[in-house]
């Protein structure tokens, strides 16, 4: 075959040596270092190929038209914030109003209290789960008795697999007035008498933020806990020598190890800052707090299909994608100038 | 490396990592116990991993007595089947595509995807295509926008690269074309992602609840159980979550609404928690790796 003896060829171009059988590699294209798939393309005609590529191109073909469908039109559907959209009209008869739903969205003080609530909860789940997150990989990775370090891996993956529903039946029931956090705190003497703590607004945020990170924190530590199983034991071995106590080689060796890993993660993090979602505010809110549950989400839903104000809907989902886009930005400028790894 | 002594700080730290354990399990096994409690006697509090005065109740009032709650059981797990094999097919094989570096398309293809990572129409764009797809009120709704993720295509894709080429090549000078490479040799060396895939996508399905509330709630018979759960949590709500003033129109019978919850809850993760633990392996390395590649 005319490919092997090709391959045999442009080897000594390579950095690496492949096998006859691999697949032949052009040297222009050695960066994907032997994992690319498939016969050389050679310089044959674009229909040749196609017509070779039958298989491929029907394989692929009905998952782009689900793309187009499910994930591009509602995109297009952005030009309703610019509308004043009416379902019975077709797209190109509405009334084109420009940026008006969005001067009606700033100056809507309700649309301030859920950007408030969406920022804050956002801020207090990035700080917590992530604090929680590596400070329990820490601790998970400094543990001698292997039995429990695997069981209590395990288990902390549990929550994580069970729905929002479930965990907000649980949040409910253990916060209930005879849940066992009041028998708790009364038993111990800091409360007098329970307290439903899901009636008090000031709480809300805390209760969400505590949820989350009883829900998350085994899953988030899985990548830490990865990322440390791979720093050198010497480094470890050297500092013991230089009688460096535990807590100093968690400090000076595990987390600057893992640095890099932290930084990507909190980019990405904060990128998302303001796409918290609406799953736990909706299930664990209720009319005494609505106040501090109402998230730009829950506004977009409120509005935009409870109230059939479809634009205005529409125009609150754009605004958060444009902050989301600004935010991963800047993040990703920070990480270039401080010379940590970028995400993109 | 020698043996080391055990310190005061290992001795705190596995404490520590015991309480963590006691925390996470304490309140399933207190739902359980709950859910195996006579209702009304669960009203006078006090219950926390036993139950005091054992009943199943609450579990035959699920699965024999209510029709609804037992459809809505049903449902789930419909979904959860089909929508986890629809979506095992799709992303395995525009994963396979993907992997193909000499597709003409490879390029377009591969950005429609990403984008989307980045891109979405947000929720009111995507409640009027569902709308005007006909798919309110319809199964439909509960397999076709959920049929692909960019991210486990992604997870996939980078397992397929990291699989050696030469059966594939061998099979190709037999003359097999790329649909046979595709189903006769990559997919059985691809088991271990398509587990950990299979896993998410069951998840995911098992859990979701608010396509059920947009789309499905004209439908009785597309109730499912988490759905049912949140419908019965939503009503506590309303009396601000105080759950005794529920319980004190406590229902002539042994069971009530709130009982009911918790044996809801306890079918509903039972399933979760049959699987999970023995996939470990696979998801931690899905994980890992997709989290390096993205």
């Amino acid at each position: 075959m005319s490919r092997i003896n090709n391959t045999a060829e442009a080897q000594p171009n390579l950095p690496e040596s492949h096998s006859p059988l691999q697949t032949p590699v052009k040297p222009g294209f050695s960066s994907y270092k032997g994992k690319k798939r498939g016969p050389d393309p050679g310089n044959k005609g674009f229909l040749k190929r196609l017509s070779k590529q039958k298989a491929l191109f029907l394989m692929s073909f009905p998952f782009v038209i689900w793309l187009v469908i499910f994930k591009y039109i509602p995109v297009a559907g952005w030009v309703m914030a610019f509308q004043d959209y009416k379902p019975q009209l077709g797209i190109f008869e509405q009334e084109w109003v420009g940026f008006k739903h969005f001067k009606d969205l700033f100056n809507e003080p309700m649309f301030y209290r859920a950007l408030e609530n969406t920022l804050g909860m956002g801020i207090l789940g990035l700080v917590f789960g992530t604090l929680s997150a590596i400070a329990f990989a820490l601790l998970l990775n400094e543990l001698r008795f292997l039995t429990l370090k695997k069981w209590t891996q395990t288990i902390s993956y549990l929550p994580h697999f069970v729905s929002w529903v479930i965990v907000a039946n649980i949040v409910i029931t253990m916060l209930s007035p005879e849940g066992i956090v009041n028998n708790l705190l009364v038993g111990v003497g800091i409360l007098d008498s329970p307290i439903n703590f899901m009636a008090q607004p000031d709480m809300f945020w805390g209760i969400v933020t505590a949820a989350d990170v009883w829900k998350e924190t085994g899953w988030n530590a899985i990548i830490y806990l990865a990322a440390m199983a791979g720093v050198d034991p010497q480094l470890y071995e050297a500092a013991k020598v230089d009688g460096a106590s535990r807590w100093r080689q968690m400090w000076h060796i595990t987390l600057p190890s893992i640095r890099p890993v932290i930084i990507v993660l909190l980019i990405l993090n904060i990128g998302n800052l303001i796409n918290i979602g609406f799953e736990k505010q909706m299930l664990l809110g209720n009319n005494i707090v609505a106040e501090k549950a109402l998230v730009i989400d829950l506004y977009a839903l409120d509005y935009g299909i409870g109230m059939f104000r479809y634009s205005f809907g529409t125009a609150i989902g754009i605004f958060k994608s444009v902050i989301s886009i600004i935010l991963i930005l800047i993040c990703n400028g920070f990480a270039k100038r401080i010379g940590e790894g970028r995400v993109f | 490396m020698q043996k080391r002594k055990w310190t005061t700080f290992d001795i705190i730290l596995t404490i520590f990592m015991l309480f963590i354990v006691v925390i996470t399990l304490y309140p399933f096994l207190n739902i359980l116990a709950i859910s195996l409690n006579n209702a009304v006697d669960t009203a006078k509090g006090g219950i926390h991993i036993w139950p005091r005065d054992f009943t199943l109740a609450n579990y035959q009032e699920i699965f024999g007595s209510n029709d609804r709650l037992l459809q809505a059981f049903f449902m789930s797990i419909l979904r959860t089947v089909v929508g986890t094999l629809t979506g095992i097919i799709a992303s395995t094989m525009l994963a396979y595509v993907l992997s193909r570096r000499d597709f003409v398309f490879n390029g377009l293809v591969g950005f429609l995807l990403v984008l989307t990572m980045f891109v979405s129409g947000g929720l009111i764009p995507e409640y009027m295509l569902i709308r005007q797809l006909g798919l309110i009120n319809d199964f439909g709704v509960y397999i076709w926008p959920m049929l692909i993720s960019a991210f486990n295509v992604i997870i996939i894709r980078s397992f397929m690269d990291n699989l050696p080429t030469a059966l594939e090549e061998s099979a190709k000078m037999d003359g097999a074309n790329d649909f046979v490479i595709f189903t006769r040799i990559i997919i059985p060396l691809c088991l271990p992602v398509i587990a950990t895939i299979a896993l998410f996508l069951a998840v995911m399905q098992w859990n979701s609840w608010f396509d059920t509330y947009l789309y499905a709630r004209g439908s009785e018979a597309l109730t499912t159980l988490q759905f049912e759960l949140m419908k019965i949590l939503d009503n506590a709500n309303i009396s601000s979550g105080d759950i005794t003033s529920q319980n004190a129109e406590v229902i002539a019978g042994q069971t009530n609404p709130q009982s009911i919850k918790m044996a809801i809850t306890i079918i509903a993760t039972v399933p979760i928690l049959m699987v999970y633990p023995f996939l470990q392996k696979y998801f931690v390395t899905g994980l890992t790796l997709g989290a390096v590649k993205s």
